[in-house]
């Protein structure tokens, strides 16, 4: 068997109180690198707390998670942040662009926060990000200038602008008309073929999950099914 | 420009009015508190340097501060005495080899000394009498001492030398007794003797209880008419350095026996009230800054509740916690900054303005205009001051900012 790119056992996410709730409840699964998995299931499920799970955002009440080879159970905050920035995508239903800067801004914000690309490298990358997403000559321009389809592209070239190992998506074409969405839809789809980047995403569009490879069902936190659409990415 | 400074930028950019609201409160707190505060110590160092100029920088008087100890006491420190009746001797009093001491004290560098005899006579004229404290002075030594000859409006501390039986009055007496220089009044002592005195000068220092309550005449006419031959009660010192005062007294007083007193200790009230009224000065400007300050944190903390889904984006980005505090730092510190440079250069153009403002204070002859005080230290204090309150109150935003939950945001904008 293959190394994953993510790997989580038994993972448990627990709200405690008076009344404990219980959002994820043992969850195991692996993400295979260059793999497209939808994670559906109904309101309150559980969906959107696991994908915070795996994106490091939230961390489990018991349970591992092993990030391209790295158990990041012993992380602290800081260490979570630089995982997250370097290997790690995120897509959420809102596009959540900064409004003062502009959309090359935008982009270029989490390569300048990672350092590793001088100033000009960062500029031509984050056009390259938005001509390749269509919004070529747009750079300049501020979110507010754009339609909402247009906006979410540019929140997925910011994902993509650290070249991330995994994307992860939470509901990206909630919010979209049906020709946005299938735009976004083939966009995802090509990070995994074409750049073998995985891509997770939380939907509850029946058509964008079956794009994907898998299709994760969750039913009150637990894994219901883990169902194959396609062929395995070798 | 690093990521945090341009994110910061941003946000202050982004809410242009809220942030020029802030930085005006910032403006104005910094330039009153400078103009405010020059003014005040630029009248406080006015009013001491008068204090100096006007008063002796040391008087060594004829009298101990400790009550003198019996012989007896001193022999049997520890036994029980009772001494009845003991009186003072009876003496002509007044400081004993005064000449000797002047001229061991003028061997000093930077110190002149004057004798004085200082007593109280009656003023009698045309029906009318007045009390007054009459200064044997040593005309020529009293020159280097005070500066009581360039307050003369009338003849000069040398008439005295020129007539044995000259005076020298104040304005207010002149007033008072409607005399003219040249007039006669008559000068009586304690002692019962009585002598008829020529005015020869008239002072006006502007302060009308000095004005309507002291009289020179020469030291010889003072000692015969006070019962005192040879005696001056009073050495009245001035130095070249005001503020050696302080140590050289008790070096005096040690050295002497006699009570010797610096001008601060003499003016410890006045001293004590000043730093009571800088205190109270301090508190009202700083209230200003305060005040500014509250509008920085108004500010702050909008930006951080309108941007806590930015804030939570960052973070789950990548931004550490710390990163975020220091965005909401630098926009107070931007504040606090770029109010401080503006206020101060608006704090100077006030200095300028109230320089400008001629006033002319009761009992002075000339037309001044207001103290102002130029120390650099000021501008430091108003400056120091202001970023400290931007950066206090930038401080709760920015740590509300960097505890941003990003999952408690996602999910609530979901």
């Amino acid at each position: 068997m293959t190394t994953a790119l993510l790997e989580a056992r038994e993972l448990t996410r627990t709200l405690p109180g008076d009344v404990p709730v219980t959002l994820v409840e043992r969850v195991s699964l692996r993400i295979e690198r260059g793999e497209f998995v939808s994670i559906v299931g109904p309101s309150g499920s559980g969906k959107s707390s696991l994908l915070y799970l795996l994106g490091l955002l939230d961390r489990p009440s018991s349970g591992s998670l092993v990030l391209d080879g790295e158990d990041t159970r012993g992380f602290d905050d800081d260490r979570l942040a630089d995982t997250r920035l370097a290997k790690l995508g995120f897509v959420f239903q809102f596009h959540f662009l900064l409004p003062e800067f502009s959309l090359l801004d935008n982009v270029a914000l989490p390569m300048r926060r990672l350092g590793r690309l001088k100033e000009p490298a960062i500029q031509a990358r984050a056009l390259e990000l938005l001509q390749r997403l269509g919004l070529g000559g747009h750079e300049r321009k501020l979110p507010q200038k754009l339609s909402g389809g247009q906006r979410q592209r540019v929140a997925i070239a910011r994902a993509l602008a650290n070249a991330p190992l995994l994307i992860l998506a939470d509901e990206p074409t909630g919010n979209l008309d049906s020709a946005s969405s299938e735009n976004v839809r083939q966009i995802l789809r090509e990070l995994c073929t074409e750049q073998r980047t995985s891509v997770v995403t939380v939907t509850h569009d029946p058509h964008f999950a079956q794009a994907a490879d898998r299709v994760l069902t969750l039913v009150d936190g637990r894994l219901h099914a883990d169902e194959s659409r396609q062929s395995q990415p070798a | 420009m690093s990521v945090v400074l341009s994110v910061a930028w941003a946000h202050l950019i982004g809410r242009k009015r809220q942030t020029l609201v802030a930085l005006g409160g910032v403006i104005l707190g910094v330039a009153f508190f400078l103009a405010t505060s020059s003014l005040m110590r630029g009248s406080e160092r006015d009013f001491l340097q008068r204090l100096v100029d006007n008063a002796p920088h040391i008087t060594i008087y004829d009298e101990y501060r400790e009550a003198q100890s019996q012989p007896a006491a001193l022999r049997w420190p520890e036994a029980a005495l009772d001494l009845p009746r003991v009186k003072p001797q009876r003496e002509n009093r007044g400081i004993r080899g005064w000449p000797r001491m002047v001229e061991a004290l003028r061997q000093q560098p930077g110190v002149r000394v004057a004798p004085v005899l200082n007593g109280a006579v009656v003023l009698s004229f045309a029906g009318r009498v007045q009390g007054v404290q009459l200064q044997g002075i040593d005309p020529e030594a009293m020159r280097g001492v005070s500066t009581i000859e360039s307050k003369m409006t009338e003849g000069n501390l040398d008439s005295l030398n020129a007539d044995a039986n000259g005076i020298v009055l104040g304005a207010g007496l002149m007033k008072q007794f409607q005399l003219r220089v040249g007039s006669t009044i008559s000068v009586v002592a304690a002692t019962g003797l009585a002598r008829q005195m020529k005015v020869v000068g008239v002072f006006s220092t502007g302060n009308q209880g000095y004005d309507e309550g002291q009289a020179f005449v020469k030291l010889q006419r003072a000692q015969a008419l006070l019962g005192r031959e040879n005696r001056a009660n009073r050495l009245i010192l001035q130095l070249d350095d005001v503020q050696a005062a302080g140590q050289l007294a008790p070096r005096i007083e040690a050295e002497w026996g006699y009570k010797t007193v610096a001008w601060s200790e003499a003016n410890q009230d006045i001293m004590a009230l000043l730093v009571i009224r800088n205190l109270i000065m301090y508190t009202v400007v700083s209230a200003i800054l305060v005040v500014a300050s509250l509008g920085i944190y108004n500010t702050l903390s909008t930006v951080a509740l309108e941007k806590t889904k930015d804030i939570a984006i960052l973070k789950s980005m990548g931004f550490h916690a710390n990163e975020l505090q220091r965005i909401f730092l630098l926009q107070g510190a931007a504040v606090g900054v770029l109010g401080s440079v503006l206020g101060l250069a608006l704090g100077a153009l006030l200095m300028h303005a109230l320089g400008q403002v001629q006033v002319k204070p009761p009992g002075a002859v000339e037309v001044s205009s207001l103290p102002i005080y130029w120390g650099a230290e000021q501008f430091a204090l108003a400056a120091g001051f202001a970023l400290a309150s931007a950066l206090a109150a930038a401080w709760l935003p920015a740590r509300k900012a960097a505890r941003v939950h990003p999952v408690d945001i996602l999910r609530g904008a979901a």
